[in-house]
Formats: C-alpha cells, sequence, structure tokens
C-alpha cells in the first residue's frame, strides 16, 4: 500500500510547528501505523534528516503512551485500540493520512508529535490512590467485595491514561481520565475512607491544570481506546456533589 | 573477589525472620537524612521507591518514560502467584517455594526463592488494600486459576491486565510519596553513568531526554529497578525502549553479571509476519488453561494449512496432534515455559508447523468454548481475544490462534547477594535486572510476585542493613572529582557516536545482531553455533563504532540517540550472553544446549560440573570477561531432573 502524509512538525515547544508532506510506499496492511512511521523514519535517516518524533513503548495497547491524532481522531479509526494496535488495512491504498499531537492547553508539545502529559501523574498525586503504607494491612480475603461491584471497578480501572479523552473533547476536559479513577476507587470498599477529599482534591487539581469543562458531547467515550463508560462521570459528579453537600 | 551470597545461616524456614530479627535498623531521625536513589518505575522500582519514601528516607525515582504508570510491567498480563492456599487444593510456602526451584531446574538459591514464596502472600494482602481490583467469585472473595509448572490454583489476576493493575496500584502508593514530598520523580529522564565514590556506589549521572541535558544525582545508596535485556534480540515481547543499558553501567563499573544466557522464550506469541516488524506480541500463558496445543498428526495436511487450502476447523478431531499432552500428560498444557517453547520448536522443525512461514502452532479454544460457553471463556481471556483479532484480523472465538515462541524475559541479570545488594557496595539490583530468584526459567505469574516483593518487602528491610552504618555520612556533593569524571565518560560516549557520522541506521544495526542473537543464542545453542556468534557480534560491534548514524544533536530530544545507546550496550552484552551460554555445558532450563539432552530430548543438566551460578567480572573494553563461581548448594530439596510427564 502507499500513502501521504501529513504530518505536525515542531522543533520544540516554543518553535511554530507546521504541516510536512511525506509519501511511504510498499506499505503491509499487516504491518502497525507505528511500524509504518518506523520505515518514514527509516527513510528519513538515509536522507540524513531529523526522523519524526512520536511517543511510543509497549506497542500492545497497554502503556498509553501512544497518542497520534490521525485524520481527526485520536488513535485513528478503528475502536477500542491505542495507535500500536492501530493497522494499516483499515485505511484505503493511496489515501493522504493527517497526523497531529493531541491538542489541548494542558498537554504542550515537547516535539513533533509528542507532547507533555504530566498534568495526568499531578493529578493522580492530589489523590488518585488509597493512603495505604506497606504492611499491616488485613488478609485479603478479610475484605470481600461483591463480583458486580468489582467487575465495574475494574472497568474503570483500566484506563490507561493516554489522554485521547483529553484530545478528543472540544473542551480539552479531562473530566473521563478523572472520573475513572474516582469510580474505581469509589466502588470498592477500601476507597470509601476518603472518597469525599479524594474527589474533592482530583476535581481542584484538574481544574487547576487548565483542563476544561465537561459539556457532555461524549467524544471522550467514543475514542477511549479501553472503552471506559462516560457513567463515570455521572458517578465522579455524584461523589462530588456528595462530597460538596455533607 | 569472593563472592559472599551472605545467606543467613539456621533452617530454610527461618532465615527470613532471623535475619530481620538480628538487621542493623535506622532509626526515624536519622532516615530523613539519607538519600536513595532508585532507578526504574517498573514494579519493583515503583514499590520500592514508594515503601523507602514512607519509611522517611529520602528519595528519588527516575523512568525515562513521560510517567511512572508506562514501565513495562504494565503489560504483563495472566497473574501472580502467592501461597495463599485459598481454593484448599493442597498449596503452601513449601510448595510455591518447591515449584519455584524446580521450574527454575535447580539453578536459583534456595534461601533467596524460600523468602520470595514466603512473603507472597502479603503482596496479595497489600495489593486488595490498595484497591487492586482482583477477580472475584460470586461469594465475593477472591477468585485464582492456574499456571504452568504448577498443579495447584494459586495466581490471582486483575483479567488480562494484571500487571497493568498491580503496577497502577504501586503508581499509586508512589503518587502519594511524592505529594506528601518524600520521593522526588524525575520522568524522560535516562541514567547515563553510575558513580562511584571510595569504593561505594554514591550517585548517577542522568541525561534530562527532553533538553539532552546532563545530571548529577547524589545517594547514600543507588537501586537498579531497570528490568531486563530481553531487547538484545530485537523482536522480543519487551517494550520499545527496555533496555539493559543501566545494567551495563553497573557492570562496566565491578557489579558481576550472572548467568547472562538464562533467558525466557515464551511458548505463546503471535507469530513473525513481516521484516518491518517492530515487536511480538505475547498471548497470556493464561490461556493454556483452557486452550489447546495441536499441530496435525501428517506433514500433508500441514503443507494445505500452510497453503491455506484447507482451514484448522477443517482437520478432525483424530488427525490433530496434542504433542504437549501427548508427550507431558501429567501437565498436559501447562508444563513450563521452556518446555513447551521447545516442544514448538521441535514440531515446526520437524515440518508440522502451520501459518504461512510454517512457523506456528494452533491453540485451540474450541473444547472450552463447547464445555463453559463462550460467555465463560470471553470473561476470562476477552481482552486478549480482542487484542489478537484486531493484530492478525482473525477471530479465535471461531477459528485456533496461532502461536510461536518468542523472546520474554531474562533470568540474568546483576549479581545480588541475599541482601539484594551487587558486588559494588551500596549498589543494589531488584526485580527482573537482578539474577535471583528464578534459576533457569522463570514460572509463570512469577515475575510480577518477585518485583513486588523486593519492592515492597525486602529490599526496604535489607537496605537498612547498609544504611544503618551510612548515617555519618553526609550528602555529598557533586562537584566531587569522581561525579565530574563519571559525566566526562558519559558525554564522552554520547560524542563518540556523534562523531561517527555513518551510513546506517541504529535499527539497521540492531536488526542484525537480533538476527544472530535468535539464530545461535535463542532456542537452542551449541558450541559452533556460539562460538560464530561471538565472532559476529564482534564484528557487528566493529562495524556499528564506524557505521552508524544518528541525526541531531545531543542537547535536543532526541530518540535516535536514546536507542544508539543503548543498542552500543546491546552489542557487548549479546556477546556477554554468547560467552557465558558456551562456557555452560549443560543444559538447564531456558538454556538449550543441542549437545547436552536426554534420548527423548529432554534438557540435561550436569550438577556436578555446573551447579553454580556463573558471575562474570568485567575486565576492560574488547577484553575477556573474567568467571566467578558461586556453588549452589541444596539442603532442603532433593535435586532431580524435572519430570512434567508424571
Amino acid at each position: 500500500m502507499n500513502f501521504t502524509l501529513k504530518i505536525w512538525r515542531q522543533e520544540n515547544a516554543k518553535a511554530k510547528g507546521r504541516f510536512e508532506t511525506y509519501h511511504v510506499t510498499n506499505i503491509s496492511p499487516d504491518c502497525s501505523f507505528l511500524e509504518m512511521l518506523d520505515q518514514l523514519n527509516e527513510q528519513l535517516i538515509q536522507q540524513k534528516q531529523m526522523p519524526i518524533c512520536f511517543d511510543h513503548d509497549c506497542r500492545e495497547g497497554i502503556c498509553g503512551m501512544c497518542s497520534l491524532y490521525i485524520n481527526g481522531r485520536p488513535h485513528g479509526n478503528d475502536t477500542g485500540v491505542t495507535t500500536c494496535q492501530l493497522h494499516m488495512r483499515r485505511f484505503k491504498d493511496g489515501e493522504t493520512i493527517w497526523i497531529e499531537p493531541w491538542r489541548a492547553k494542558a498537554f504542550p508539545v515537547i516535539r513533533d508529535l509528542v507532547v507533555d502529559r504530566s498534568a495526568f501523574d499531578k493529578i493522580i498525586q492530589a489523590g488518585g490512590y488509597i493512603s495505604v503504607s506497606t504492611g499491616g494491612v488485613p488478609d485479603a480475603n478479610a475484605i470481600p467485595i461483591p463480583k458486580e461491584n468489582a467487575e465495574l471497578a475494574m472497568d474503570a480501572a483500566q484506563c490507561i491514561g493516554c489522554g485521547a479523552c483529553v484530545a478528543a473533547c472540544k473542551n480539552a476536559s479531562a473530566m473521563l481520565f478523572v472520573a475513572a479513577k474516582v469510580s474505581h476507587l469509589a466502588l470498592l470498599p477500601q476507597g470509601q475512607i476518603e472518597a469525599k477529599n479524594r474527589v474533592k482534591a482530583m476535581v481542584a487539581k484538574m481544574d487547576e491544570l487548565g483542563f476544561g469543562n465537561c459539556t457532555n458531547t461524549g467524544a471522550c467515550e467514543a475514542e477511549c481506546p479501553k472503552e471506559i463508560k462516560i457513567t463515570n462521570i455521572a458517578r465522579m459528579n455524584r461523589q462530588f456533589y456528595k462530597a460538596s453537600l455533607t | 573477589m569472593e563472592l559472599n551470597s551472605k545467606i543467613p545461616s539456621g533452617s530454610l524456614e527461618n532465615k527470613w525472620t532471623q535475619y530481620r530479627a538480628h538487621q542493623n535498623l535506622v532509626n526515624p531521625a536519622n532516615k530523613r537524612k539519607l538519600e536513595i536513589i532508585v532507578v526504574g518505575t517498573g514494579l519493583a522500582g515503583a514499590s520500592a521507591a514508594a515503601t523507602l519514601g514512607e519509611l522517611g528516607f529520602k528519595v528519588k525515582v527516575f523512568c525515562f518514560q513521560d510517567s511512572p504508570r508506562r514501565a513495562h510491567s504494565i503489560a504483563a498480563q495472566g497473574g501472580i502467584n502467592a501461597a495463599k492456599n485459598y481454593p484448599n487444593d493442597g498449596d503452601s510456602i513449601y510448595r510455591l517455594f518447591y515449584d519455584t526451584i524446580k521450574g527454575g531446574d535447580y539453578r536459583a538459591r534456595e534461601a533467596n526463592v524460600y523468602r520470595l514464596a514466603e512473603v507472597s502472600n502479603n503482596i496479595i494482602d497489600q495489593c486488595v488494600a490498595q484497591g487492586v481490583p482482583f477477580a472475584r467469585e460470586y461469594s465475593g472473595y477472591l477468585e485464582n486459576r492456574s499456571f504452568g509448572g504448577a498443579q495447584v490454583s494459586r495466581t490471582f489476576y486483575a483479567r488480562g491486565q494484571t500487571g497493568q493493575q498491580l503496577l497502577l496500584g504501586a503508581y499509586g502508593a508512589l503518587s502519594r510519596q511524592i505529594h506528601l514530598g518524600n520521593v522526588k520523580l524525575f520522568p524522560r529522564t535516562e541514567m547515563m553513568n553510575l558513580v562511584i565514590v571510595d569504593g561505594k556506589a554514591r550517585g548517577i549521572i542522568t541525561r534530562n531526554l527532553v533538553t539532552g541535558q546532563l545530571e548529577r544525582h547524589f545517594g547514600h545508596a543507588v537501586v537498579l529497578a531497570t528490568g531486563g535485556y530481553g531487547n538484545v534480540f530485537f523482536l522480543s515481547t519487551n517494550a520499545m525502549g527496555s533496555n539493559g543499558s543501566a545494567a551495563m553501567q553497573a557492570y562496566r563499573k565491578g557489579a558481576y553479571f550472572a548467568n547472562p544466557c538464562y533467558t525466557q522464550i515464551h511458548p505463546t506469541c503471535i507469530p513473525v509476519h513481516g521484516d518491518y516488524q517492530s515487536k511480538l506480541t505475547l498471548m497470556s500463558e493464561s490461556l493454556r488453561n483452557d486452550g489447546r496445543i495441536w499441530v496435525p498428526k501428517d506433514k500433508e495436511t500441514a503443507e494445505k494449512l500452510r497453503k491455506g487450502l484447507i482451514k484448522p476447523t477443517d482437520v478432525k478431531e483424530e488427525d490433530r496432534d496434542y504433542y504437549l499432552e501427548r508427550r507431558y500428560p501429567a501437565f498436559g498444557n501447562l508444563v513450563p515455559r521452556d518446555v513447551a517453547s521447545r516442544a514448538a520448536k521441535e514440531r515446526c522443525d520437524a515440518g508440522y508447523g502451520v501459518g504461512a512461514t510454517g512457523l506456528a502452532v494452533y491453540l485451540d479454544f474450541s473444547d472450552a468454548i463447547k464445555r463453559l460457553g463462550r460467555k465463560v471463556i470471553e470473561e476470562r481471556y476477552g481482552n486478549l481475544f480482542q487484542m489478537y483479532e484486531k493484530i492478525t484480523a482473525e477471530n479465535p472465538y471461531e477459528t485456533p490462534m496461532m502461536i510461536y515462541p518468542a523472546t520474554h524475559y531474562t533470568m540474568g541479570g546483576l549479581w545480588v547477594d541475599y541482601e539484594l545488594m551487587t558486588t559494588i557496595p551500596g549498589l543494589y539490583a531488584i526485580g527482573e535486572a537482578n539474577f535471583s530468584d528464578h534459576g533457569a526459567n522463570r514460572l509463570g505469574a512469577s515475575a510480577l510476585m518477585q518485583g513486588l516483593a523486593d519492592g515492597y518487602f525486602i529490599l526496604p528491610y535489607t537496605i537498612q542493613n547498609y544504611l544503618a552504618h551510612e548515617i555519618r555520612t553526609p550528602s555529598l556533593s557533586t562537584d566531587l572529582p569522581e561525579f565530574a569524571e563519571a559525566e566526562r565518560e558519559a558525554k564522552e560516549r554520547i560524542d563518540a557516536i556523534f562523531a561517527i557520522k555513518g551510513n546506517h541506521s541504529v535499527d539497521s544495526f540492531h536488526k542484525r545482531l537480533g538476527h544472530i542473537m535468535w539464530d545461535y543464542v535463542g532456542m537452542a545453542r551449541n558450541k559452533e553455533g556460539l562460538t560464530k556468534a561471538i565472532e559476529l557480534i564482534r564484528s557487528l560491534r566493529r562495524e556499528y563504532w564506524k557505521d552508524v548514524y544518528v541525526p541531531g544533536t545531543p542537547y535536543e530530544f532526541n530518540p535516535e540517540l536514546e536507542k544508539a545507546l543503548r543498542v552500543a550496550d546491546f552489542l557487548e552484552l549479546g556477546e556477554l550472553m554468547a560467552i557465558d551460554a558456551l562456557h555452560r555445558e549443560e543444559s538447564c532450563g531456558g538454556h538449550f544446549r543441542e549437545e547436552y539432552q536426554t534420548p527423548d530430548g529432554e534438557a540435561l543438566r550436569n550438577d556436578e560440573k555446573f551447579a553454580y551460578v556463573a558471575a562474570w567480572e568485567y575486565k576492560g573494553n574488547e577484553q575477556s570477561p573474567v568467571l566467578h563461581k558461586e556453588p549452589l548448594i541444596f539442603e532442603s530439596i532433593e535435586v532431580k531432573q524435572r519430570n512434567y510427564k508424571e
């Protein structure tokens, strides 16, 4: 397969960015999107040019490092996958593909397609955990948890922190990311004790870091590679009101 | 230097208790004055940094990724072992210890493995308290499943994402300590060199991956939790950034490298399909609980399957060879990984392989779906099936998966004593970065166990036995000549790589190294091949330092430079692996020497000559390393040939 690529290039955070055009040929349909970019980079290195910088690591859809905005959609046109698991068979031969970084005030560009997502770490640091130190905890089976709650908690806990929800949202809101962690812990008895403080601290940090508000468009749910449900946002809102009112 | 493993005296069951009762501790006021560097934020690094922070030490933690949550522990799928015996099926600490020693083909240290089994239960308690959403029964109690090399169900899991959930638990604990100011986090920062002052590890040199600046960091002790070196094969189940560079930096500074040849080739990975491929994707071993592995009984059928003339579902039951069930009736599809991998290679080499390349076998769920229904299978393995379908465009609910072995884990690593300290005082190695617990083969669901055991429950104790003697050592200035010298070495290496200005990309060399490693230092090895591999790697290394091309400059965000430095280290590590494999004239676990096998093709150990840990000492650039032996003494179990047949 052959493709024309329009790729965002930007030397560093302060430089002005622009789209540049590249061509790749003879690409296997079984090749992943990132492997297609590897081949372009190999080409650029042969020509002694600077290859395209993009974040990636595990290449099996779980580390949350890869982050491309492809033809106007985070992680491209497949559902339930990250960019590393998007395969070229999902594209038409000869197609022009537009590739951009995540665009959000809270995710400044580092270089080309690489952005700084440390804002997510800061939100978790504000309270996205149970404050238990190592040792001195009860036997694991001393805390029975209804299977349905454990399953719902796991649904939310699957978030990989990639930031597709923020990139998809017209307001660049981090509500789905924050709600996934709040929900995961709120659904478990271990998480109850700190529930109020947790939701307040995380929401305050989210606002402080420049993420936008939620206007219920649902783009985040549609684009989440782990298919995390927007009902988690409803659960977080409930938690938040409860915490604010009591 | 004489290797002193510092194994406490006393009976096996009492060693760890006795150790803790008598070790030195550091009082709270002194803890505040002591600084510890932790490199790596996977299960071992994150849990260690968090726990040391909780104890009151001043901790600095480093990762090359943009967040600690990205470390490759996140990708572990199947589960974590513990000797809880919740299913009441006969498990115990001793049995977990025994299975691990046997699974490792009697090449691990008894005392370490027993301690690992002992603390395994605490890990599960800890993780549940953190809110890790393990799988549960309808009663609300925890569910278990079984893994290779065990006859009990002792594996706890969170769907097919156990590593992710455990890492996020440790990341939560770490984030809490960062919030409290006890731990300082340095993401997108890579270790470049180790600093030694008066014979003790006292700091590291790092490179800020965004700006390219070299930085100096002091610590009273340094902990490496930098993972394994499976990427020496280029294609592996490791993340793209996983590397052996921190271990090699320590090795060049005097830390011994133990058993580098022990690599694990995982039996259930999606087969290789093209030369553009960048990594191999693992399909969790847990699939072998319900999946049955087979190839056709005759070569003509295999040929037709390879050409796509017939489908696997067309092959009748009586024409299928469930070769693991046939060869190993007692363990069947749940034999240890090394055994399953070699059996797949044997069938494919003999001409029974399937898939377009003939380098694949089937993993079939049709019986399990008939027995349990599609819904149960979906609950157990849904995300794995989805992952398989996305990659291969085939639906494993309808047609068997195709799998083939791939490099997955490295049992070898930096040599450590019972306290997890390397041969450099004050330098520790934990998790996959050390060699200590898995012998020549790791059992499934034991990597997560070891990472968290080291980080939560072992290192935070043992490091105090060292730090108790350091309470009078002030925080050293990073202006000391030792820091300047270590930084100069790092800068020289970077400058030397840029100075080459050759014609070929880093990846092109890495792929060539990978082919050499896979062909001669892979699943089956022999004297001739290993001798050849050493020559080939040496000449490739020479070529690399003359002809590699790295674009850009050192002082910018430059992923090609990061790769170039890692591959330079792999080119040395690959040779060390081949040297170790050549010297070990026996077969054990993941190390299979074709010259040493039983008449029915099983690994044949030589306990008389090789019941030792091979610890290699660096002797300088292009010099042969020197071998040191730590004898393995088995006091509690009888050493015998592994038998998974009856």
